[in-house]
């Protein structure tokens, strides 16, 4: 059986806060924590960068918007001309709205793809999701999880860092 | 340093002034993840057959037995005829697709201006607009006729080698309407993925967890896809916010590009979208004040955020109030003669008037209740004057698209608009549609954002004394 890290459960997100600090500071890189909601302020503990998300929607959402402008191009002017009102062939604010609408509709497909493709998900396994225990963090317990494949990563060091810190139900969570 | 500190500490605003908390009587985590996931995981309620029956044989058997005979037959067996060739059809799908704006304009305008106190009412409100922009949809795809006809509405190469005619607002709604349904279902779908998780990991039998594993995609909520999530979340509600101003703005279009009077007005636009909101408020009185109390859901869905919802009605009732007030100046300042008929007809001429004056009781006085803190507290006057506001607010539909239609430029092109029963019958089947769908969402799925709520809650916030931080950190 091959380790995927350690997990320590937290009371309070200002406890899991105050961990994640200690842990980084103890040089660890692999590391993550788990929680029911988004926590104030850890991503400058854990040093998270800009989402690339926003730039997913932004291509899907730009892309869309010229497809639009583009098939409204090739539909009314050019694969079939079409005088409307004596007013030109294309022009932009003929073409703008749905092209417009198409942007919000690539846009948000962007935004929900992106979020899937950085999250790696869908995934249908997670040797976390087997721990009992693990159950609680979508409740109101706080989960640190130290991986295996860290660099300072010991089975007894690495045990003796999280009881130090104030975790509790700290266990070995095994990959399969 | 510690002096200035101290100063600053006392500059914290009085009792009086604090922001009501958003979730009442100090409730843990572990509370609130039981009391809202209890109502999708418990046995179902009486009440909840009793509304759901009626809801589920409109939805099963009057509206497909309605839509078959009208498809079948052609439209009309709608009161539809010249000159009034919008006839209910339409009046229903600008009212529904105004009862989905409130929704998006809760769930996503009020996130952009950090609400806290919408995270509890944020998901009812997207569901609410999901259901309603459904029905919304359906309207304009029988309105057309030969409903099997309805592709050539979208640009889709065809035999014929023609193409959809983009100048028309008409081709403009079918794309607003569409790209609606479809970026409200995604916001509303993402939105309830670690919710899903939620009732994955509570779940008891076997068929549960696989349901709830399955849409929750193997969520664990990490710091890194929680990060991912919230931008993901900052981005949908932007362009939903977007959608808020475009899609009724675009059905305005669709009026005020015709040279009826009553319609060619550059008001329009905003006009909708104003009016969908307001009617949207409606609604999610309707749907909030018996859910919070059959749903024993007082601590969280509390007066406070009831009184900001009717204060929203009243807000958006004004301003409707101000546009009504400006059309009829319009009307009489532009000195066209067909604009002053028409305008003079909705008030005093025989066939239309009782909806007209409705229109002003309604929109105009009911919504002047809404000031007083008394009203603002009473459940039983709000769920009345939500109800009101929709019989409202569809009747100002009936009057701007059938009121301006009836008596056009020739006299001898009068007409009147009198609803069959197919117009009604679909209207009906359409309002069963609706509950049904709510009442089935509100059972199995995660009517409250549970993880949004917790993350609301001094007891969430790792920089509150009771989300563990030590003393003097605030």
């Amino acid at each position: 059986m091959k380790p995927y890290g350690i997990i320590a459960e937290f009371e309070t997100p200002a406890a899991i806060l105050a961990a994640a600090k200690q842990v980084r500071d103890a040089g660890y890189r692999r590391w993550d924590i788990f929680t029911p909601f988004p926590i104030h302020g850890i991503d400058k503990v854990m040093g998270l960068k800009n989402s690339l998300v926003g730039w997913f929607s932004l291509a899907m959402g730009g892309g869309a918007f010229l497809s639009g402008m583009g098939l409204l191009w090739f539909t009314n002017a050019f694969d079939y001309p079409l005088i409307v009102g004596g007013k030109p062939m294309y022009s932009v604010p003929m073409s703008f709205v749905p092209s417009y609408i198409l942007m919000v509709m690539g846009g948000a497909i962007g935004a929900l793809v992106g979020m899937l493709a950085l999250n790696q998900l869908p995934r249908l396994h997670h040797p976390l999701l087997k721990n009992p225990r693990f159950e609680l963090v979508s409740r109101d317990k706080f989960m640190l999880v130290i991986g295996a494949n860290d660099d300072h990563f010991s089975a007894v060091e690495t045990r003796k860092l999280l009881e130090s810190i104030g975790g509790t139900h700290i266990e070995l969570v095994e990959e399969d | 340093m510690a002096e200035a500190t101290t100063n600053l500490k006392s500059l914290l605003p009085p009792a009086e002034l604090q922001r009501p908390p958003v979730v009442e009587n100090n409730r843990g985590l572990g509370w609130l993840t039981d009391k809202l996931s209890a109502f999708a995981e418990g046995k179902i309620p009486l009440w909840w057959w009793v509304f759901f029956l009626p809801s589920a044989f409109c939805a099963t058997v009057v509206l497909p037995f309605c839509l078959f005979y009208q498809v079948t037959t052609g439209v009309g067996v709608w009161g539809n005829n010249h000159p009034v060739m919008w006839g209910l059809d339409i009046v229903n799908f600008i009212w529904w697709v105004g009862v989905a704006h409130a929704g998006t304009l809760i769930s996503a305008l009020l996130f952009l201006t950090r609400q806290h106190w919408r995270t509890t009412i944020g998901r009812m409100a997207e569901a609410m607009t999901v259901f309603s922009v459904m029905m919304a949809g359906l309207y304009p795809a029988i309105h057309v006729g030969r409903a099997w006809f309805d592709w050539f509405m979208f640009p889709v190469p065809n035999s014929n080698g023609l193409w959809p005619q983009f100048r028309s607002p008409l081709m403009w709604d079918v794309f607003a309407v569409n790209t609606y349904v479809m970026v409200s279902m995604l916001f509303w779908f993402m939105g309830m993925i670690p919710d899903f998780a939620v009732l994955r990991d509570r779940s008891t039998t076997r068929v549960r967890k696989a349901i709830f594993s399955a849409l929750a995609m193997g969520w664990t909520g990490s710091a890194n896809q929680w990060h991912h999530y919230e931008k993901a979340y900052v981005v949908l509600c932007g362009l939903c916010t977007l959608l808020v101003f475009t899609v009724s703005s675009i059905v305005g279009l669709d009026f005020c590009t015709a040279q009826i009077a009553g319609w060619h007005a550059t008001i329009f636009p905003l006009y909708f979208v104003i009016g969908a909101v307001f009617c949207g408020f409606g609604m999610v009185l309707v749907l909030l004040i018996p859910l919070r109390k059959w749903c024993g859901l007082q601590d969280i869905i509390t007066m406070s955020h009831i009184d900001k919802v009717a204060k929203l009605a009243l807000v958006s009732g004004l301003i409707i109030d101000y546009i009504y007030g400006m059309e009829f100046f319009i009307a009489w300042y532009s000195g066209d003669t067909y604009e002053r008929w028409v305008f003079g007809h909705r008030l005093f001429g025989h066939t239309y008037m009782v909806l007209g004056w409705m229109l002003i009781g309604i929109n105009v006085l009911v919504t002047q209740l809404l000031w007083f803190k008394k009203i603002r507290s009473n459940l039983l006057a709000l769920f009345i004057i939500g109800v009101l506001i929709n019989i409202g607010m569809w009747t100002e539909r009936f009057v701007i698209v059938v009121g301006s239609l009836y008596q056009d430029f020739l006299p001898a092109n009068w007409g009147k608009y009198m609803p069959t029963i197919w117009d009604v019958g679909i209207y009906v089947g359409t309002l069963g549609t609706f509950f049904m769908l709510y009442l089935l969402f509100v059972k199995f799925l995660p009517m409250i954002a549970i993880s949004e709520v917790k993350g609301a809650t001094p007891q969430g916030n790792p920089h509150h004394p009771l989300g563990g931080a030590k003393g003097g950190k605030h």
